[in-house]
């Protein structure tokens, strides 16, 4: 496999761009590996990635349904941030920022990792107290943030209403400059290839129908490419974790909603950064190729069918509008919906579970693409160890016995 | 765009309506001896099945009363609204 530079670059446009190698095999699966990722997504390519770039594990697969990225990876609104409340979720999405920050050099892979900022607005005073105490909370933990004024945030944001007389006027927000975006299939593309590279099989179109264990342990799986064994196992999957877990033998705390997102035709350049109200359900950027990236709420109700309801999009529509009144008459292009994992608490669940040698990462409801390398770094380690890294030691799953939930509802700005 | 019936008051609009979670979900009784993990169990393991699933909504917009669906959670299709109290129409009939 070849580096990706301006010498590749330079050398393939000799040849018109025809002779591109492909970025990752195609292999067939193996009777036997150390170890399996199930879920071909952002977070289970870069447990793979980690695993054998910091743990030395080569002879491992990444089993997926689908087409690698395919999932929620494929379709969620790009925001990456770590301004949550408490120590426990602060410390490992920082560390997933860190990690944001060289991952296209570490890729060698261009993820187009933007930091142009992220806002999250607050609508009424208990809005704004929250703030203050959040914006104090990440300051504490070494995370860049501050409390903004309307007036400020009208001048970073020109098109924004800030007018004080409508249902939820803007009394501010708070600010965190290293926030931003990335390109969501890049991350993908970038750890499937970086794995590929150090010897992960990655097999699609394999759809796991059975886990099968002996003494309490896991011995391997069955899928619909046959029968492949392994003493570690590992699930990385958005939106069917209930399903597999059941498999397994055991329940999990999570239900499954359909989560919305919609874009609009390329317009010019318009929004320089990103804009997310937990208030109204409205978040908003604009992607390089010009269109406007809008995030909606969950349905309520449960569902795998990868679409959500209309009302839904049709709530944060109004809510856009109302912020930015000027794309009142923008188009929008296409919609599609996300099976997204929520726990009761609004974080995820990362660690061992009842079954040896079976390790679970998963639940990241409504926020999960912003963690994608935090969550594949401390995830490998807990599959290569056998044991949780202390960054996940607090999002095990024993947590629901033991009461020590982390509650991140609202606070941290999470969408519910 | 969902049509749910409300065994109260009929067929109506979605956004009248929340769904409120799994149902049929017994408070466990003698509390006072009960364990952290059947606690854990009921209050937060859900079975979240891909395929049939027997629910709680609220017609929040409406008469302001629970009842219990039928719904299939991949096509969304609802089979069936029972009131609280009784059996789901596949049971009933056995």
């Amino acid at each position: 496999m070849s580096k990706y530079s301006i010498f590749s670059l330079l050398r393939n446009a000799v040849s018109y761009h025809q002779n591109w190698a492909s970025a990752w095999r195609s292999p067939e699966p193996k009777a036997e590996y150390d170890a399996l990722i199930i879920g071909g997504g952002g977070h289970g390519l870069a447990t793979a990635y980690y695993l054998a770039k910091e743990h030395g594990m080569s002879n491992i697969a990444v089993l997926e349904k689908g087409w690698i990225g395919g999932g929620n990876t494929g379709r969620n609104t790009t925001i990456v941030r770590s301004n949550y409340l408490w120590d426990e979720s602060a410390h490992l999405y920082e560390k997933s920022m860190k990690l944001w920050e060289g991952l296209s050099q570490d890729l060698n892979y261009n993820v187009m990792f933007s930091q142009r900022g992220v806002y999250n607005l607050g609508h009424n005073l208990q809005d704004m107290r929250d703030i203050q105490r959040r914006v104090n909370a990440n300051r504490l933990n070494g995370i860049d943030g501050h409390v903004v004024t309307p007036a400020e945030i009208k001048r970073a944001i020109p098109e924004i209403n800030i007018d004080q007389g409508c249902r939820y006027p803007i009394l501010g927000a708070s600010f965190q400059p290293r926030g931003g975006v990335a390109r969501h299939d890049a991350v993908a593309w970038g750890f499937a290839r970086g794995a590929d590279m150090r010897g992960v099989d990655i097999i699609q179109n394999c759809e796991i129908t059975a886990i099968r264990q002996e003494n309490g342990a896991v011995t391997g799986v069955e899928t619909t490419r046959g029968a492949i064994k392994a003493k570690k196992i590992g699930v990385v999957v958005a939106g069917h974790c209930s399903v597999l877990a059941q498999m397994a033998g055991f329940r999990m705390p999570i239900e499954s909603h359909p989560l919305q997102a919609l874009v609009s035709e390329p317009i010019k350049p318009i929004i320089n950064t990103v804009i997310m109200s937990n208030a109204v359900h409205g978040y908003i950027s604009q992607s390089d190729k010009g269109d406007l990236v809008i995030g909606a709420g969950i349905d309520s109700y449960n569902g795998y069918g990868q679409r959500g309801s209309f009302p839904t999009i049709e709530h944060t529509v109004a809510a856009i509008c109302e912020m930015f009144p000027i794309f009142r008459r923008v188009r929008m292009n296409r919609q599609w919906g996300g099976i997204v994992d929520t726990a009761p608490d609004a974080c995820p669940i990362i660690g061992n579970t009842p079954v040896k040698g079976l390790y679970f990462n998963c639940g990241w409801g409504t926020g999960g693409f912003k963690a994608t390398p935090g969550s594949g770094w401390v995830f490998a380690h807990n599959v290569a160890t056998g044991e949780p890294h202390e960054l996940n030691r607090a999002f095990s799953l024993d947590r629901f016995v033991t009461g020590f939930l982390i509650d991140e509802h609202g606070a941290a700005g999470v969408a519910h | 765009m969902f049509l749910i019936e409300c065994p109260w008051c009929g067929e109506r609009d979605e956004t009248e309506f929340n769904c409120v979670g799994e149902a049929h979900i017994a408070r466990p009784l003698d509390t006072e001896k009960l364990s952290d993990e059947a606690w854990a169990d009921y209050l937060f393991m859900r079975t979240n099945p891909k395929g049939l699933h027997r629910e709680q909504w609220l017609h929040a917009a409406g008469c302001r009363r629970y009842f219990n669906a039928e719904r299939d959670t991949v096509s969304y299709r609802i089979s069936a609204t029972y009131k609280i109290g009784e059996k789901p129409p596949g049971e009933a009939k056995k």
